[in-house]
């Protein structure tokens, strides 16, 4: 189908596009990559009365490392991070994070701002927001404001952004030089929405864990950064310990049914993720098939 | 404001300016103003990749955005491509495989394996298969299509027996 007719603004500044939402508010639509509301709106479950553009704001384009910050501007398309060193480098989770958001011509337009306010709870993005501890920037007419990314997401394309703010950038402290990290997701096809993920992080000293923060998706109507992690950290980890994990992880999960995957599959493959990032961090093969007990 | 919004590009080399609705996709501006009716418009939600285009030397997808998106940008379609030569060997490859058949896809798909042949001049299947995994065919199976693409790489790096 066609988009509904609607009426266009491209923004010329950050001040313009924010003048735009406070005269619009919730009748307004930010545009950035599109890759994300042009398909809701072609298929009519979007309408905004006025798409604001803000594609041409170079000033939000753009990444930078600093004094332990990884700054990223919310234009900075998926495959600006895919090829940057600096991501490669700083954040390598994030790097394979977007090798599987869509597929590479979708990743040419779409951007990381984008994502994060479009809250999809099967998108990668905002699950390694939670792993990576970021910083949600929005500016809107009262000024800026710092939001942590675990007050960010709110629910199913919900987020804490007010409708006259404008996401501007996101800023992840730089993890420890140390540390590692795992990514996987489960999805009929490369590059489809996943079934379940898991964007984990990890600090691995005499083999356990000193640390680890555990992103899922597709889990539930928002990204969970799981509390569960925590039975795993400072203890060395046998079967028992990780048996314990999963039914910790099982209480917090709270998966949707949809057309993929019925909610008991979820947690199944939750379960499955769970390990399989033990065992990988861990290097502990032994641990790989604890999720089937 | 659901008004006319003026832009100027290039499509395939020729200047172009038109009047357009913020409503209308670059695919419909290519396919229905300017008849280049080779970028075919399939799911219209950016799942089947038909309509995929180069903009600014990026594949996208056309019907995931606005005619009023691409303003000062540079578009080439598969009309554009094919009457430069420049994926000739590819098409040859696709047509002695038979790695087409209703033809639908066609063009989405010589879009993104010219893509990725620039990128990595020599990917394995693997790699063929993930460059693709955004563009449907119906008929193929896409068996023959990665074959063409995995002999056109071969024969472009002169490593064809």
């Amino acid at each position: 189908m066609k988009a509904s007719a609607f009426a266009y603004a491209r923004a010329t500044s950050v001040a313009n596009a924010l003048e735009l939402l406070t005269a619009h508010g919730e009748r307004a639509k930010v545009l950035s990559g599109g890759q994300s509301l042009l398909p809701a709106m072609n298929l009519r479950l979007l309408a905004p009365e006025l798409i604001v553009d803000i594609g041409e704001l170079a000033e939000l384009r753009g990444i930078v490392v600093k004094g332990g910050v990884i700054t990223i501007g919310a234009l900075t398309r998926h495959v600006d991070l895919l090829k940057s060193p600096e991501i490669a480098a700083h954040a390598p989770l994030l790097t394979d994070a977007v090798a599987h958001v869509a597929h590479p011509a979708i990743r040419n337009r779409g951007t990381i701002g984008g994502s994060l306010a479009h809250a999809d709870p099967a998108s990668e993005l905002p699950a390694c927001m939670l792993t990576l501890g970021a910083t949600i920037i929005a500016r809107g007419p009262r000024g800026e404001r710092r939001i942590a990314a675990s007050e960010f997401f709110a629910g199913i394309y919900e987020t804490a952004l007010a409708p006259q703010e404008l996401l501007v950038a996101v800023e992840l402290p730089v993890p420890h030089k140390d540390s590692t990290h795992f990514f996987h997701e489960f999805a009929r096809r490369h590059g489809d929405y996943a079934i379940v993920g898991l964007a984990a992080q990890a600090l691995v000293r005499d083999g356990r864990f000193t640390d680890l923060r555990l992103g899922f998706f597709a889990v539930g109507d928002r990204p969970l950064l799981a509390r569960s992690a925590g039975k795993l950290v400072d203890v060395a980890i046998t079967s028992t310990v990780l048996s314990e994990a999963f039914s910790a992880l099982d209480e917090e999960l709270d998966p949707l049914e949809d057309h993929q995957a019925t909610p008991a599959m979820r947690r199944h493959l939750a379960k499955v993720l769970l390990a399989r990032c033990v065992s990988s961090l861990l290097d502990r093969p032994d641990l790989r098939a604890g999720a089937s007990a | 404001m659901t008004t006319a919004v003026a832009i100027s590009l290039s499509v395939n080399g020729e200047h172009v300016e038109a009047n357009v609705l913020p409503r209308l996709n670059l695919a419909d501006l290519l396919r229905e103003h300017l008849k280049l009716t080779g970028t075919h418009v399939g799911c219209e939600h950016g799942v089947c990749g038909a309509c995929t285009v180069r903009v600014n030397g990026d594949i996208v997808r056309s019907c995931l955005l606005l005619a009023v998106q691409v303003h000062n940008a540079t578009v080439e379609t598969i009309e554009g491509v094919s009457d430069s030569g420049e994926i000739a060997d590819l098409q040859t490859a696709f047509r002695e495989r038979n790695a087409l058949q209703c033809g639908f896809c066609t063009p989405g798909m010589l879009m993104a394996a010219q893509d990725l042949l620039k990128q990595s001049p020599c990917p394995d299947r693997e790699q063929i298969r993930e460059h693709l995994s955004g563009n449907y065919c119906r008929c193929t199976g896409y068996q023959a299509i990665v074959d063409a693409i995995e002999t056109t790489a071969l024969a472009r790096a002169g490593r064809l027996p």
